[in-house]
C-alpha cells in the first residue's frame, strides 16, 4: 500500500483528485439541496471560453490565470441563465441549454482558432475538454488547494446563512438577510469548485463531481452538516481510489474513473441506506404490510375488537365476519392466514380476535389512509 | 456538388431535423434530456461498433435509439424513486454512460475512427470525404442521407402524430383524460431525439446537438406565440444559423459545428433583445413610457390640488416643482414637456396650471372617473 503512494506522479494526481472532490462534495451538496445540479453542468461548459479567452489574452498557462478566466466565463454563464430566466418567458432548462451549448460552441471556436495559429504554446488546451489528470503539475495542485480551501472557508463561515438561504429563501429573507447576495455568493463558490476541477475531470464530466456525492449522502442523512461532511468524504475516497485505478490499469482515462467510482457509491447509497434505502424500503413493505386481501378481514376483526375495549381479545365467530365481507371472501382462509402470520389468533371457544401487533398492525393502516387522504 | 456547398447542405439538413424535435423539447422543458441523450448514447455506439465494426452500420443508429429511450426510462425511475429530485437524476444518469462509453473507446477502440474528440466535437469539414457510391455511381455525401432520411423520419412522426404530440406538449392531463397515452408519445418523441441526436453526432458532436436542438425553437419562442408557426420558424432559425455559421467558419477558418452554436446563440440573443413586444428593448421602452404616464398624472393632480389657492403661485411654479414633487430637475422637465405635448397643462409665463383636458385626467386618476361622468351618473 506505500508502494502505491511511492509513485510521485500518483500521489500528485490522487491528492489533486482529493482536493476536487472534498469541494466539489461539499458545495455540490448545496447545489443539490438547491435543485441546482444542472446549472453546474452548464457552468462547466461555459468555462471553456473563458479558459482559451485567458490564454489568448495572456498567453500563459498558469493554472490560476486559465482558472480565473474559467470562473469569469463560468460567472457570466449563471449571469445569462438568470437574465434570460427573470426577463423572458423562455423556461429554466432551456436557458440552462443554451448558455451550456452556446458557451461551449464559443470556446470551440476559439479553441480551433489558436490551433492555427504558429504557436505551439497551446498545446494542452483541449485537455480542459475531458481532463487529463496526469498531466496535473505540482503548481496545478497547490492552486486547486488554495482556491479550494478559500472556498471551504467561506462556506464554514457564512454556514448558517447559507444553510437558511438553502432550506428557506423566504425565511431568510424575513430574518433580513440579503438574500440576493448571499444566493450570488454561493453560486460563486459552486463556479469555484467547479473550475478546481476542469483540469483534471475536463467540462463535460465535471457536473458529475458536483451532483453525485451530494445525492449519494443524502441517502444517508436527513441533516446538513452530516450530509455534508459525508459528501466530502466520498469525494475524496472517488478521487482516490479513482486515480489509483487508473494509474494502474493502462488507458483507464482518470475523471470518467472517477464518475465511475462515484456512480457506483450512489447506486449502493440508493439501496442501502437506512430508512430511506430501496432494499429496506421494499423488505419492509414486504415483511410488515399484510397482503391486499388480508387487509379487509384484518381490518374487521380490528373493529370488532374495538367494541370491547376492556377486553381487546375477545373473540368473535367466523360468521359475523363473514356477513361483514362480499360473500365471495374466503374468510376462513384469510384467518388462518392472518394467523400464520401472528396477526389473529383463535380463542378457546373456537372465534376469532386479533392479537396486539395484529391491532397495531391495523392502526397503521387506518393511520396511513388518512395521511393518504383516502 | 463542390464539397462547401455538400457541407452547408448537411449543416442545414441536421440543424432542422435538430429543431424540430427540440421544439417539444423547449414546450416541454425537458430540454436537458437533449443534453442528458445525446451524451448517454455514446456507449450504445461504441458497442454496436464493436459489433459491426462499420461506423456507417444503422445498427449504431437502433442500437443508440435504444440507449437513449434506456436514459431517458433511467432518469424517470430515479426520479419515481422520490428519492432524488429531478435535476439531480439528470445530473446523475448521463455522466455515467458517458463515462462508460469514454472508458471503452480508449481502451478497446485506440486506433480506429471512433475516437473521443470527434465524438465530442464532430468534424462537419470530413463530411464530403465519404460519399455513398453505387454500381458507380456517386450519390452524394453519407451523411447526407442520414440526416436527410432523419430529417424525413421526424416530419413523418410529426406529421402522423400532430395533434396527439401537441395535445400532450401543451396539456398533458388533457391528453391522458382523452385517452392518448402521454407514455407512449413521450416515448416516441424520446427515440426521435436519440435517432436525430446519434445522426447529428458526427456531424456536429455530442455537445453542440444541444444547441441546434433547444437555441432555435426557443428564439422561435420568443417571437410567436402559436405551435404551427413556432415550429416552422424553429426550424428556419436553425437552417439560418447553419448557413451563416458554415460562412463564420470559412471565414475565420475554425469548427463548424462551435461556428453554427455561436450563430445559434447570437441569434436568439438578437430575438431576446428585439421581439415585438416581449423583448427587452421593447419592455425597457414600454417601462420607460409607463414612468412617464405616471409622471405626467402625478403632476396634474398636483396641480389640480393648488390650482386656485393661495399656494399656487409657489407650488406650480415650473423653475420650483422639482422641489415639491420630489423630483430631479431633469424628471420635471421631461415630464412638463410630455404633458405640455399632450395639451393636458399649458404655461403662463413658469406658472403651470391643468388644462380641462388635464383636469379630467387627474379627476380620473384620483377617484377613478371624471366629475361629468359622477355627475352625469347621478343625474
Amino acid at each position: 500500500m506505500m508502494d502505491l503512494f511511492g509513485d510521485y506522479t500518483l500521489r500528485l494526481v490522487a491528492l489533486g483528485s482529493a482536493i476536487l472532490g472534498a469541494t466539489s462534495g461539499a458545495l455540490g451538496s448545496f447545489a443539490y439541496l438547491r435543485r441546482q445540479s444542472l446549472l453546474g453542468d452548464a457552468v462547466s461548459h461555459a468555462a471553456l471560453p473563458g479558459i482559451v479567452l485567458a490564454f489568448m489574452l495572456t498567453g500563459s498557462k498558469v493554472p490560476l490565470v486559465l482558472m480565473v478566466g474559467a470562473g469569469l466565463a463560468g460567472w457570466v454563464g449563471t449571469l445569462a441563465v438568470q437574465l434570460v430566466v427573470r426577463r423572458s418567458r423562455v423556461p429554466y432548462d432551456s436557458a440552462l441549454g443554451i448558455v451550456l451549448a452556446v458557451f461551449f460552441g464559443v470556446g470551440l471556436v476559439l479553441l480551433t482558432h489558436i490551433q492555427k495559429l504558429p504557436n505551439a504554446a497551446q498545446a494542452g488546451l483541449e485537455s480542459f475538454l475531458f481532463g487529463q489528470a496526469a498531466s496535473l503539475l505540482k503548481r496545478d495542485v497547490v492552486t486547486m488547494a488554495v482556491l479550494g480551501a478559500a472556498a471551504l472557508v467561506v462556506l464554514i463561515m457564512l454556514w448558517k446563512e447559507f444553510k437558511v438561504l438553502s432550506f428557506d429563501p423566504d425565511f431568510a429573507a424575513s430574518l433580513g438577510l440579503p438574500v440576493r447576495r448571499l444566493d450570488g455568493l454561493l453560486t460563486l463558490l459552486l463556479v469555484v469548485a467547479i473550475v478546481i476541477g476542469l483540469q483534471t475531470v475536463g467540462v463535460v464530466l465535471m457536473s458529475a463531481m458536483i451532483v453525485a456525492p451530494g445525492a449519494a449522502a443524502r441517502q444517508w442523512s436527513r441533516r446538513l452538516a452530516p450530509m455534508v461532511l459525508i459528501a466530502a468524504a466520498i469525494g475524496i475516497f472517488s478521487g482516490i481510489t479513482g486515480s489509483i485505478f487508473s494509474s494502474y490499469i493502462p488507458r483507464l482515462p482518470t475523471g470518467p474513473t472517477i464518475v465511475l467510482v462515484l456512480s457506483a457509491i450512489f447506486l449502493a447509497s440508493l439501496f442501502m441506506a437506512p430508512q430511506r434505502g430501496l432494499l429496506w424500503r421494499s423488505l419492509r413493505v414486504g415483511g410488515l404490510r399484510t397482503a391486499p386481501d388480508l387487509d379487509p378481514v384484518l381490518m374487521h376483526l380490528y373493529a370488532l375488537s374495538r367494541q370491547h375495549p376492556a377486553d381487546p381479545e375477545h373473540g368473535h365467530s367466523v360468521a359475523v365476519i363473514q356477513t361483514m365481507s362480499p360473500p365471495q371472501a374466503k374468510v376462513i382462509a384469510a384467518l388462518e392466514r392472518l394467523a400464520d402470520r401472528g396477526l389473529a389468533q383463535r380463542t378457546a371457544d373456537g372465534s376469532w380476535a386479533p392479537t396486539p401487533i395484529g391491532r397495531r398492525e391495523a392502526q397503521r393502516i387506518l393511520d396511513r389512509e388518512a395521511g393518504e387522504g383516502l | 456538388m463542390n464539397p462547401e456547398l455538400q457541407i452547408m447542405l448537411i449543416a442545414v439538413v441536421t440543424a432542422v431535423a435538430a429543431a424540430l424535435p427540440g421544439t417539444y423539447l423547449v414546450l416541454r422543458r425537458t430540454a436537458l434530456v437533449s443534453d442528458a441523450i445525446s451524451h448517454a448514447i455514446l456507449p450504445g455506439i461504441v458497442v454496436a461498433f464493436f459489433l459491426t465494426h462499420d461506423l456507417n452500420s444503422p445498427l449504431l443508429l437502433v442500437s443508440a435509439a435504444v440507449t437513449g429511450v434506456l436514459t431517458v426510462f433511467l432518469i424517470e425511475s430515479l426520479i419515481r424513486s422520490r428519492l432524488v429530485p429531478e435535476d439531480a437524476s439528470i445530473g446523475l444518469v448521463f455522466p455515467a454512460l458517458f463515462s462508460i462509453g469514454v472508458i471503452l473507446i480508449s481502451r478497446y477502440a485506440g486506433d480506429v475512427h471512433l475516437d473521443t474528440d470527434s465524438v465530442l466535437l464532430g468534424e462537419l469539414a470530413l463530411a464530403p470525404f465519404d460519399q455513398v457510391i453505387i454500381g458507380g455511381v456517386n450519390l452524394g455525401p453519407r451523411a447526407l442521407w442520414t440526416m436527410g432520411v432523419i430529417l424525413l423520419l421526424n416530419l413523418l412522426l410529426i406529421g402522423l402524430a400532430w395533434k396527439e404530440l401537441k395535445l400532450a406538449t401543451v396539456d398533458p392531463g388533457l391528453a391522458a383524460l382523452l385517452g392518448f397515452s402521454p407514455v407512449a408519445i413521450h416515448y416516441s418523441l424520446m427515440a426521435m431525439v436519440s435517432i436525430t441526436a446519434v445522426g447529428a453526432f458526427d456531424a456536429v458532436g455530442s455537445i453542440l446537438v444541444v444547441a441546434l436542438m433547444i437555441a432555435p425553437p426557443a428564439t422561435a419562442y420568443l417571437v410567436v406565440d402559436r405551435f404551427a408557426p413556432m415550429l416552422w420558424v424553429g426550424a428556419a432559425v436553425a437552417a439560418a444559423s447553419a448557413i451563416l455559421g458554415f460562412g463564420l467558419a470559412l471565414a475565420l477558418d475554425v469548427s463548424i459545428a462551435g461556428s453554427m452554436a455561436t450563430v445559434c446563440g447570437v441569434l436568439f440573443a438578437v430575438a431576446l433583445l428585439l421581439a415585438p413586444n416581449r423583448g427587452l428593448v421593447a419592455q425597457a421602452r414600454r417601462r420607460s413610457s409607463q414612468r412617464l404616464d405616471l409622471g405626467v398624472r402625478m403632476l396634474l393632480v398636483h396641480l389640480l390640488h393648488h390650482q386656485e389657492t393661495e399656494s399656487e403661485a409657489e407650488e406650480c411654479r415650473v423653475p420650483s416643482l422639482h422641489r415639491h414633487l420630489q423630483w430631479s430637475e431633469a424628471r420635471v422637465r421631461q415630464v412638463v414637456r410630455e404633458a405640455e405635448g399632450r395639451d393636458l397643462v399649458a404655461r403662463a409665463d413658469d406658472l403651470l396650471y391643468a388644462t380641462a383636458d388635464g383636469r379630467q385626467l387627474a379627476e380620473i386618476a384620483v377617484v377613478g372617473e371624471s366629475m361629468p361622468d359622477i355627475v352625469n351618473r347621478n343625474r
